[in-house]
Parts: structure tokens; sequence; C-alpha cells
């Protein structure tokens, strides 16, 4: 008699030699798969750091009314960085509201003869706090206005022959005591989400094809027909998807690896750490993740009648490991021992601590690892039950 | 030797088979003759294990198929009315996987690949992958496949549909050669001229029933008709009748 593992080889052989003749397998767990999480990780990354230093250096566009009633001003206002723009003309509200500009600032009439009499001189700023863009523009502006006026000051009290440090009671230094999350806090809480990404989308294919795929292709009876126990014939499916599935994640990481070279770290004042032991460390954490999603991609695909079904059913599937992210991203709760028995949420805990550069506590790794196999295990028996029904073979 | 006593089958309200009783023997072919959706490829898939029947019972050599369908599938070979093979595979290697499937291997799987190539008349194509294969060319490979550990028994559920007449007759004389061997041969068929051309047993079925069953000869006789058809057309009215509705 043979080994009882002997079929489920037998099985595992078959779809992997048929999957490396297939071009839509290849390219989904050797090239999309990989590539498309940490492709998509660097452009969003670039994109919003770059906006960030642009808008810091580029002058600040502003509309000026009444420019010729503070000449001193609106000369130190350029120098500062603004620019001055023509757009405003009498009417800086309506300027305002019709988007032409997004900031306007008005001098009133009274301006030169308060300033010259030392009173408060009042200016108006002009500004639709619905922009998304307004909030760091008005902060620039401000400041632009707050270092004029504390200059003035100082020169005013200095002439009075009084310390301008005076009208300085205060001294406030902000020290930021956010390690590791800087501006791109968001974008790495999706890190994690886009690692899992690549490894659902690396075996999707063959999951598709194992059961649905030989249904629709009249291929499933005669495979079962022959004198081999159908928990067999899926274990060799499963282990199959998990290879295609696991050389897609590794490649994943490599390419994050690579990525982590052309990340704007230092611009973002974030540390982060993806290197080579990282690497090696997110690997055993994702391994239980990995045999759990394939199991659920064969288990649900099974019941699908076409190719065409599974892949709507595992769309839906896809949908679910954004959750977590989501959820970590928003709310910056402090992660708790029973958030690691929750399957992907616990190894997504677990990979923003690794890129953090913090070391894993060996009690959620194992309590992760440990409920993450006890959902393959279930998964793997409701696909078992499944395979064991009647209706499974029949093409029609 | 494949004998089948009262079996019954239903799906949900729709009962599929209720009732058939036949015997096919060693060296001779078997036909279930029936309209479409009379219960033909019900009744086989329950002689092949896919399905449990609701009642009655299969033997196969002697095994009974509900308590012992592994060891009653190593001695069948099957061609289903689903035949798809792996189209990026050869025909060799879809061959070679069942054999694998069925615990050949090595030397042993390799020469008896080779052989049912041979007999089947692979050998231009056996390297090739399936895709693109014409009906005839895919009928064989599922055959050789089938047949790739030696069954005794062997069940065919309409194994000329869709082909052409060249790939019919090739199949027939291939069908008779596995008779000449001893085996016991079941096929199941709509076309009349299947079973006079092969068969040396009928066995007639309509709604699930078996309505005839006897050489060709004998159902002439039953029917005191001439031609089988007329034969076939007569035992299947009378069924049609005797059903309640």
């Amino acid at each position: 008699m043979r080994a009882p593992g002997a079929a489920a080889r037998v099985v595992f052989l078959k779809e992997c030699r048929e999957s490396l003749r297939d071009r839509r397998v290849l390219l989904n767990a050797l090239l999309i798969g990989p590539l498309l999480g940490p492709l998509l990780f660097v452009v969003l990354l670039r994109l919003t750091v770059s906006r960030q230093l642009e808008q810091a250096v580029r002058p600040l566009p502003v509309a000026i009314v009444g420019a010729a009633r503070a000449p001193n001003l609106v000369a130190d206002l350029q120098q500062q960085g603004l620019q001055v723009l023509d757009g405003g003309g009498a009417d800086p509200q309506q300027a305002v509201r019709s988007q032409r500009v997004a900031l306007a600032l008005r001098i009133p009439a009274s301006y030169s003869a308060d300033w010259r009499a030392g009173r408060p001189a009042q200016l108006e700023i002009f500004y639709d706090s619905s922009r998304r863009d307004t909030g760091p523009a008005l902060q620039r502006l401000r400041a632009m206005l707050d270092s004029y006026a504390q200059r003035t000051a100082a020169m005013r009290l200095m002439v009075r022959g009084l310390a301008p440090t005076l009208t300085t009671p205060l001294l406030l230094a902000g020290r930021d005591q956010a390690t590791a999350r800087g501006r791109g806090a968001l974008l790495f809480a999706m890190l994690p989400y886009f690692l899992i990404m690549s490894s659902l989308v690396g075996g999707m294919w063959l999951a598709i094809d194992s059961t649905a795929g030989e249904r629709e292709r009249a291929s499933l009876e005669p495979l079962l027909i022959n004198p081999v126990p159908r928990d067999r014939i899926l274990l060799g499916k499963v282990l199959a998807t998990c290879a295609f599935n696991f050389a897609s994640l590794t490649l994943a990481l490599l390419a994050f690896l690579v990525a982590g070279y052309f990340l704007p770290a230092a611009q973002m004042g974030v540390s982060f750490s993806f290197g080579p032991g990282v690497i090696g460390s997110i690997l055993p954490v994702m391994m239980p993740l990995v045999l759990l999603i394939v199991v659920a991609q064969i288990l649900v695909t099974a019941f699908a009648r076409s190719t065409r079904e599974a892949q709507t059913y595992l769309g839906l599937l896809q949908l679910l490991p954004i959750i977590p992210s989501v959820v970590l991203s928003l709310l910056p709760i402090h992660s708790r021992l029973w958030m690691y028995a929750v399957p992907l949420l616990g190894q997504q805990l677990s990979i923003m601590q690794l890129l953090r550069g913090e070391a894993l506590a060996p009690g959620p790794t194992v309590l992760s690892a440990l409920a993450t196999l006890l959902l393959a295990a279930a998964a793997f028996w409701a696909a078992r039950r499944n395979y064991e029904t009647e209706r499974l073979a029949i093409s029609v | 030797m494949i004998l089948a006593q009262d079996l019954y089958k239903s799906f949900g309200t729709l009962c599929a088979v209720g009732g058939v009783s036949f015997s096919a023997h060693d060296g001779q072919i078997t036909g279930l003759l029936g309209a479409n959706g009379a219960g033909k490829t019900t009744t086989l898939r329950m002689l092949y294990t896919l399905m449990r029947p609701d009642r009655g019972r299969i033997l196969v050599d002697g095994l009974d198929a509900t308590r012992e369908p592994v060891a009653v599938r190593r001695r069948l070979g099957v061609l289903p009315d689903a035949r798809g093979l792996y189209r990026r595979l050869t025909a060799r290697e879809n061959i070679a996987y069942f054999a694998a499937l069925q615990g050949l291997s090595g030397a042993l799987a390799a020469e008896r690949i080779d052989q049912l190539i041979d007999l089947l008349g692979l050998q231009a194509i056996a390297d090739r992958r399936t895709e693109g294969f014409s009906q005839g060319e895919r009928l064989k490979t599922a055959l050789a496949r089938a047949l790739v550990h030696d069954p005794r028994n062997v069940l065919l559920d309409e194994p000329t549909n869709g082909l052409d007449v060249m790939a019919t007759r090739t199949l027939r004389d291939f069908l008779r050669s596995l008779r000449a061997q001893g085996r016991c041969v079941l096929l199941s068929t709509h076309v009349m001229q299947e079973v006079t051309a092969l068969c040396d047993r009928i066995v007639i079925i309509a709604q699930g029933r078996v309505v005839a069953d006897g050489t060709p000869d004998e159902l002439r006789e039953l029917s005191g008709q001439h031609s089988l058809e007329e034969a076939f057309i007569q035992l299947i009215g009378a069924a049609t009748l005797e059903a309640p509705a």
C-alpha cells in the first residue's frame, strides 16, 4: 500500500506543473501579486511627501487688497515667500468664495493712520476653511504676519529703551514623542495590508482553478473517480496554492526591501526599518496567515459553479483584510493581547511592530499564530465537508 | 462483473432512478439504452461510486460499492459524461497523472502508458498539449487515462457522443478488443445503432426503471417487432403508459 500522503503529493506536483505553464497564474503569482503592493506603496508615499514638501517651499499666493497702503508690510511678506496675486480685485470676499484665490488679505484705509499712531492696525484675512489646502496655507500666512509683528514690536521697544524680551514671558519648545510615526503614519498603517494583498493575489488563480475551474472544464468528475480519498486531493490543491502564495509573498517582501531605498524617509522624518532582518521575521509571522488565506479561498471558490462566480466571491474576500488596516490607521488604539487572537489583526500588529524596529514579544506572537492556524483548520474542515458532498463533482 | 440490485436515487422531489436492477457480465458488452433523462447517467454514477444510492445494492466483482468505494473504484475504468482533460498538460502527462493517482509509478506506469498510446493510436499526439485536440483525440486520451490501471470492468457514459464516423468505428473496435480480453464492458447510450453494432446484452431504461433486459434477439421477440428500433419504441411506450402520472 502507498503512504497516505502519496496521493496529495501527486496532486501537488501536477497542480504546480500545470500552473507553471499558465501565464495567468504566473503573472499573478510572480508579477502582479508581489509588485502591486510595493509599487502602490512607494508611489502613494512619494506623492504625499512631495506634496507636503512642495507646499512648504512653494511661494504662497495671496490676493492683497490695498497693498499700496502698506508697502513695507507687503515687501516683507514677499521676502518671506508670499506671492502677490492681482486676482483679488476690490472684493476679496467674492474672490475667495468663487475659488479664484485661496487666500486674500485686505489692508483697510485706516491702516496707515493706526500704524503711525502706534495703535493696533487691523488686517483682514479671507479664507474658506472647507477647502483642503486652506489649513497649511493659512498657517503660513499667519506665521509670516506674526513674524512681521514680532519684529516691529521688538523694534518699538528698543526705540523706547526697553528689552524686547519683556514681551516674551514664555518660550515654547515642542518635543514630539511620536517615535517612528511621522507624516506618513497613515500609509505605514496600510503597509501590512499591501503585504497581505500580495499574498491574496498570489495564489488566487490557482484557488479558483482548483475546484471551480476543474468543474467548469469537466475534469473534476474523472479526477474524483480515482481511488483516492477526496481530502487527499483537497490537501494537494491547498499545498500547491500555498506554494504559489508563499512565492508571491517572498517576492513582495524582496520588492519592499528594494522599495525601501526609494522611499523619501529622510524628508518624512520617519525612521522605518525594512532590512533583511525584518523581512526574515515577517515571513514566519505571515506563514499561518498564508495557510488561512489559501484554505479560505479554496473553501469559497469550491462553492462557485463557474470561475466567473468564483472571482466574484474572491473579490469580496479580498476586501476583508482592509478592515483591520483602516481601523488601525484611524484609531490609534493601543494594542491589547486579545487583538493578537484575531487573525489578520494580529499579523498586522506584529508587522507594524517589526517595521518600527521593535522586537516581538513571544506571548502575543504565539497566540496570533495559534489563533490563525485554528481558524485555518476550521476552514479546512469546512472545505473537506464540501468536498465530500455528491454535488461537488457534477459539472452542470 | 457488475451487479445492480433495486437501485433508487432521488434529487429532492425528483426521482431519477426508481428501482433499477441488472447485471453486466465479464466478456460481454452490456448496453444501457434509454432516452435522454431516463436515468442512465445517474445509474452509472452510482455504479462508479460518485453517488450513493438511496436504496439498493451494487456489487463489483463481489465488492459492495457503498461499503468499499475505494476498492471498487480500483476495479473500475470509467469514462464519465464529463471527460475534461488538463489543457496545459500533454496527453501523456494527463494519462500519467491518473496512473499516479491509481498508485502506479515508475517503469510499470511508463510501460502501461506506452501500451495504451500504441493501442489507441495516440503516438503522433502523445507529447502535445491537449489544448486544441479534436473530439476524437480527446476521447482517446480520456479513455487511455480511464484504463491505465488495467481495470477488469469498464464503464462508459455515451462514449460515441460527438464523434465522427471514423472515430466511432475505431472506438467500437477498441471496445470489442476489451470484450475479447474478458473484461466486463458497460456503456450507456441513446443511439440505437450503437447497441445493435456492439452489445451482447441490452438493458432498456425509461423513467428511472428497467423496462426490458435481454439479448437483442430476445428483445425483438418480447416486443413482437422485427427491428430493434421498433422494439425500443414499443417497450418505452409501454413504460410511459404504465407509469403513474
